[in-house]
C-alpha cells in the first residue's frame, strides 16, 4: 500500500473536501506545489486555481477550485483554509471605502451625541410589547 | 353585544391573521434548519486556523502581529453589532440592542470614543436613530450569510484597529444555544483572547512562502474574519429560531382568540334565535 496524507479543504462557509491521499497539487502563489505524503512541514498562500487531489483506487483527480488562500502542510496531515471570494488588498480596499461611504452617506443628518434615553426607551417599548403579549397569552 | 356579522368577520380577519403566521412559522422552521447547517459548516475552518495560528504565533514568538497585542491604554472601542434584516422574531434584536446600549453607555461614562459597524437593517436603523457614529454597515445579507459581503464593513474595523483609532474592538450578537433557547452576547473580538497558542513541545518550524510575517498577516486577518462570519451565521439561525417560536405563538394564540369569538358568535346567534322565537310565541298569544 502506496502512503497516504489526509487533505481537509476547508473554507469559511463550509468543508469542501476530506480525506485520505496519495499525491496532491496546489496551486501556490510560488508556482505549482506537489506534494506527497511526508512533507516537511510548510505553509504558503495560494493563488486561485484548482487543487488537484490524488484518491486512492481512483484513477483521476479530484479537482477543488479555490479563489486563493492558505495552505499548511503537515508530514501527515495538510490543510487548505480556501477563501470563499477573491481577495487582493486592493479589492478588499475598494468594499471597505464603498462600506464606509454607504455609512457615511446614512448619517449625514445625525445629531452629534447618542441619545441614549430616545434609544432605551425605543427598547423598553419593544420588550414590554413582547412581554405583554406573553402575559396575555398566559391567561389563556 | 355585537352582532352576529360583526363577529362574523372579526373571526375571519383573525384566521386571516393565522394563516399568515403559520405560513412565517413554517418557512423559518425550513430556514432554521439550513441555518443551523451552515453554522455547524463554518465551524471546521476556526478550529483548524486557530491551530495552525497556534502553530505560528509560537513558532514566531518575536513577531508580534498588532492583533494579539493588548494595549495598555484604551481610548477609542469599536463594537460590531449583529442583528437580523427582518423583524417578527421576537424579542431577539430588542434585547441584544439592548445589551449593546448598555455596554455602550458604560465606554461613554468612561470617556471612551465609539465606532460602530452595524451588520443587519434592524440594528443600522436602531444605531442611526440612537445617534451612534456608525462607520460601516452591511445590510441585507438575505438567508445566506456571505463573507464577501462582510469584509468592506469588517475591514474598516479592522483598519481602524491597526492605525490606532481603536484599541479594542467587540462584537454582539446573539448566539445560538438550542431551538428555544438563544442568548445575546457581547465578546471582545480584538486583540485576540484566548490562549492562540498551542502546546510548547513543538522543535520543528514550517517552511514558509513567501515568508513568515505576511502569512501569519493573512492568517490572522482570515481567523478575525472567521470568527465574525461565525457570529453571523450564529445570528441567522437564532433568528429563525426565534421567528419560528414567535410566529408558532402567534398562530396558537390566534387559534384561542378565534375559539373566544366563536363562542361570542354562537351565543350571539342563540339570542337572535331565542329572542326571534320568543316574538312568535308572544305575537301568536297576542292573537
Amino acid at each position: 500500500m502506496s502512503l497516504r496524507v489526509h487533505v481537509d479543504v476547508v473554507s469559511a462557509e463550509e468543508l469542501i473536501f476530506s480525506g485520505e491521499t496519495e499525491f496532491a497539487v496546489f496551486p501556490g502563489e510560488a508556482g505549482e506545489l506537489g506534494i506527497y505524503p511526508r512533507h516537511s512541514q510548510l505553509i504558503t498562500r495560494l493563488k486561485p486555481g484548482t487543487v488537484r487531489l490524488k484518491v486512492p483506487g481512483r484513477d483521476e483527480f479530484e479537482m477543488v477550485y479555490v479563489s486563493g488562500g492558505l495552505l499548511e502542510v503537515q508530514p501527515a496531515m495538510i490543510t487548505v483554509l480556501a477563501d470563499t471570494a477573491i481577495r487582493a488588498a486592493d479589492l478588499d480596499e475598494a468594499k471597505a471605502v464603498e462600506a464606509k461611504a454607504r455609512a457615511e452617506e446614512a448619517l449625514k443628518n445625525r445629531s452629534a451625541e447618542i441619545n441614549y434615553a430616545a434609544a432605551e426607551a425605543e427598547l423598553a417599548e419593544a420588550i414590554a410589547q413582547i412581554q405583554a403579549i406573553k402575559k396575555l397569552r398566559n391567561q389563556h | 353585544m355585537p352582532s352576529g356579522k360583526e363577529v362574523r368577520n372579526k373571526i375571519k380577519s383573525v384566521e386571516n391573521t393565522r394563516k399568515i403566521t403559520k405560513a412565517m412559522e413554517m418557512v423559518a422552521a425550513s430556514k432554521m434548519r439550513k441555518a443551523q447547517d451552515r453554522m455547524r459548516a463554518a465551524r471546521p475552518y476556526g478550529e483548524k486556523i486557530r491551530r495552525v495560528a497556534g502553530h505560528l504565533s509560537h513558532a514566531l514568538s518575536e513577531y508580534h502581529h498588532p492583533f494579539l497585542a493588548s494595549r495598555e491604554k484604551v481610548k477609542n472601542v469599536g463594537l460590531i453589532c449583529v442583528t437580523s434584516d427582518k423583524g417578527l422574531c421576537g424579542g431577539l434584536n430588542s434585547n441584544i440592542l439592548r445589551l449593546a446600549l448598555q455596554h455602550m453607555k458604560e465606554w461613554e461614562g468612561e470617556g471612551k470614543g465609539l465606532h460602530v459597524t452595524a451588520i443587519g437593517n434592524k440594528g443600522f436603523g436602531f444605531m442611526q436613530r440612537a445617534g451612534a457614529r456608525v462607520v460601516s454597515s452591511v445590510i441585507g445579507l438575505g438567508d445566506r450569510p456571505q463573507l464577501e459581503k462582510l469584509i468592506g464593513a469588517v475591514k474598516v474595523q479592522l483598519d481602524a484597529y491597526i492605525n490606532g483609532d481603536i484599541d479594542v474592538l467587540y462584537i454582539g450578537y446573539t448566539r445560538f444555544i438550542n431551538t428555544m433557547r438563544q442568548e445575546p452576547v457581547v465578546e471582545q473580538l480584538l486583540p485576540l483572547t484566548g490562549d492562540l497558542v498551542g502546546e510548547s513541545t513543538n522543535k520543528w518550524d514550517y517552511i514558509y512562502e513567501p515568508d513568515a510575517k505576511s502569512v501569519i498577516d493573512d492568517l490572522l486577518l482570515r481567523y478575525v474574519e472567521a470568527l465574525i462570519y461565525q457570529a453571523v451565521a450564529e445570528n441567522m439561525a437564532s433568528e429563525q429560531s426565534a421567528r419560528m417560536v414567535a410566529m408558532k405563538s402567534a398562530s396558537d394564540n390566534a387559534k384561542n382568540v378565534i375559539g373566544e369569538l366563536k363562542l361570542v358568535y354562537n351565543k350571539a346567534r342563540q339570542a337572535a334565535i331565542t329572542k326571534e322565537l320568543s316574538e312568535i310565541v308572544g305575537g301568536a298569544a297576542a292573537v
